[in-house]
């Protein structure tokens, strides 16, 4: 037995081998140098090999630093909250309305804004909410407006709309498996013991969703707090992240060390965070199936 | 009831009671749910075809009939699941035209059984008792007495998924129970236990049923099942009833050939109608000969059939030690097969002259209860089987 495990064990190192070796060299040696660079000296446009805690005291010193996570934390929860409740609607019209030998269509189509670039999903919202955008010129040419609004692009409102729909398909497909694991017969016996079907979605449906809300709140969360794009096209640098700062440092000022360890710092932040959510949700939601 | 325990599950009252205390006649109870010529549509597919019945009260009723009958259907249309087509369906007297299924006094106990997965053991029981102005220790003793009484007490606190598919079942009976339903729907409850289980809890559900005093209607495909467990039966077959009565008259007297054949095992042999007198019909059976079926055993026989047909349960006939006398008719015949099973065997039986008619041999089940220190006919042996016409069944 034990031999045949042995070989079992070898066979499945074989196979996961080359995604293996892809993940380390892509992942997690990036991922130890830029820990290892926050650790390190920087020398004007070098990088000295001694160790120094000095660039995480900077940061933590730094209140730009402060401002820009808090900005990014408050921006990636309105985005969080935004997406994952207009995605609740959808996920429950696509999991309890749509008639099964559609749904699969209905994925589809969900799918489809994937199909372009995020980059150019990003931008395209700068083309409806710009100056002279569609918005603009639609009501223009309506006669409600006479002066383009102002107010459309550059903004935190138009950083959340932008991310809301990036991440749409993020939040929509774990709420929409969530629901359709919900044995049907479960709504039933909330009917049938006597609650409305608003008090049965909100004693059954919801309680049982609530694993694909949590991953999809994961899901949005997490990527929306180092975005880089959306601040910068949508934001118009107005409203810098995070990752703008780390994108200065590392690429404007050339220093390396300093971005690392705020690029550490941010990511530990946000591994916190995340576990807290995990350990709360976890602590008085009491989810299983 | 203990008198620490002011709120019993048990309903007060149950059905009416002569004056020894023994429930009334059924025919004679209120009717509790009564479906006034109930027609289902699904698209194209005619599901109930004019359902007529009345259920009363404190009765073990089931629906019985082969999957795709409509038997499910109808119990969710009691229930408030489906709506109907057209016709009526009363609960207590009450038209349910317009009531939702969170208002009917039904509740029901899920093929799957609908357990909550997020909730404990004790919160799913408690679950329809949001409402109940009770104190929150009122309703606790209530759970708890719910679930000693399907002998879940201390299960309270476990969580849902950790249970068992026969304590799933019990939580669901109790967490219907507690609701003190007028009617308490079961939809194939026991199709999911392994035998032995299913076994014991319809013994179990019979004596809770009597305990409660609630109107119980049970859908299964399992024939023995529905004989084992109630007081009436409806037969169903493609959306229609094809015989409403009590149990033992189904067995005994089924109305149709189909039920006949249905319901256990039945034996079925040609047969040539010479005549009707006073008290019944003359036939000529091969393996029989000529003789007379009584009126009351004259049922139909259905469409689609060959033409008319005797039948007769295994255990209606008896095989004959070798120097018995025979007590009434007797034929004679040789043993083709023998099927054991402990405590009964059946032998098939090979009439002689069985193929007068067709030229196809019939051979006939019979069922004998075996006897310890007595032996067991042999295989291709000859044997004599004792009969009486008042045994078989005329399909006409």
């Amino acid at each position: 037995m034990a031999t045949g495990n042995g070989s079992e064990a070898a066979q499945g190192l074989r196979m996961v081998a080359p995604p293996l070796v892809y993940a380390i060299l892509m992942l997690a040696i990036p991922l130890l140098t830029i820990l290892t660079f926050s650790f390190l000296k920087d020398g004007y446009q070098t990088v000295i090999r001694e160790f120094t805690f000095e660039n995480y005291l900077a940061v933590w010193a730094d209140p730009i630093f402060r401002t820009l996570m808090l900005r990014s934390l408050w921006v990636a929860g309105l985005v969080t909250l935004a997406t994952v409740v207009l995605a609740f609607p959808v996920a429950y019209f696509l999991s309890f309305v749509v008639a099964s030998r559609h749904k699969a269509m209905w994925i589809f189509l969900i799918t489809i804004p994937f199909w372009t670039s995020y980059l150019i999903r990003v931008f395209l919202w700068k083309v409806i909410l710009g100056y002279n955008g569609v918005i603009n010129s639609g009501l223009k040419s309506l006669g409600i407006i006479e002066q383009p609004l102002s107010f459309l692009l550059y903004n935190t409102g138009s950083i959340v709309v932008t991310l809301a729909h990036a991440y749409a398909p993020f939040a929509i497909l774990p709420i929409y498996v969530a629901l359709e694991k919900i044995d049907r017969s479960l709504l039933e016996a909330g009917r049938d013991l006597g609650e409305s079907r608003l008090m049965t979605f909100w004693r059954v449906t919801l309680p049982l969703a609530m694993p694909g809300v949590l991953a999809a709140v994961l899901i949005v969360f997490i990527p929306t707090i180092g975005d880089y794009v959306t601040p910068t096209l949508i934001g118009g640098g107005k409203i810098p992240m995070v990752a703008n700062l780390i994108q200065a440092q590392m690429l404007d000022i050339d220093n390396k060390p300093l971005g690392s360890a705020i690029a550490v710092t941010a990511m530990g932040i946000v591994g916190v965070l995340s576990l807290i959510f995990l350990f709360l949700n976890r602590r008085f939601l009491r989810v299983r199936q | 009831m203990n008198a620490r325990n002011p709120m019993p599950v048990v309903r007060e009252g149950g059905p009416a009671r002569d004056e020894h205390g023994r429930p009334t006649p059924i025919e004679t109870r209120r009717v509790m749910i009564e479906c006034r010529n109930v027609h289902k549509y699904y698209g194209d597919y005619h599901a109930l075809r004019g359902i007529d019945l009345k259920i009363r009260e404190a009765e073990f009723f089931s629906l019985l009939g082969p999957s795709g009958c409509g038997k499910t259907t109808l119990l969710r249309t009691i229930a408030g699941f489906e709506d109907i087509g057209s016709g009526v369906v009363l609960i207590d007297g009450k038209d349910m035209a317009n009531v939702p299924a969170n208002v009917r006094p039904t509740n029901m106990v899920f093929q799957s059984y609908a357990i909550f997965p997020h909730l404990t053991v004790a919160e799913n029981v408690a679950f329809g008792l949001r409402r109940d102005p009770r104190s929150k220790a009122e309703k606790a003793a209530a759970v708890e007495e719910a679930l000693a009484m399907v002998g879940l007490r201390g299960y309270g606190a476990r969580a849902a998924h950790a249970l068992s598919g026969g304590q799933r079942q019990r939580v669901a009976l109790a967490r219907a129970l507690i609701l003190k339903p007028k009617v308490l729907l079961l939809d194939e409850p026991l199709s999911a236990l392994d035998r032995k289980m299913r076994e014991q809890m319809q013994v179990e559900l019979i004596k809770l049923q009597r305990q409660v005093g609630i109107t119980f209607v049970l859908v299964t495909h399992d024939q023995e099942e529905a004989l084992v467990m109630s007081d009436r039966i409806a037969v169903m077959f493609e959306g229609e009833i094809a015989q409403l009565s009590f149990a033992e008259e189904l067995y005994t007297r089924p109305a149709s050939r189909r039920v006949a054949d249905f319901i256990g095992v039945m034996n079925f042999l040609p047969a040539r109608i010479l005549g009707d007198t006073e008290t019944g019909v003359r036939v000529d059976v091969p393996g029989f000969g000529e003789f007379e079926v009584p009126a009351a055993n004259v049922s139909r026989a259905d469409a689609g059939d060959s033409g008319p047909s005797v039948g007769f349960r295994p255990e209606a006939v008896t095989l004959l030690t070798r120097d018995a006398p025979a007590p009434n008719r007797e034929t004679a015949g040789a043993i083709e097969e023998i099927v054991y099973y402990g405590d009964m065997t059946y032998y098939d039986v090979r009439l002689d002259g069985s193929a007068r008619f067709d030229g196809k041999g019939h051979p006939i089940r019979v069922s004998m209860r075996n006897v310890f220190g007595r032996d067991l006919p042999d295989l291709g042996t000859r044997t004599r089987v004792s009969w009486s016409p008042g045994s078989l069944i005329l399909f006409r």
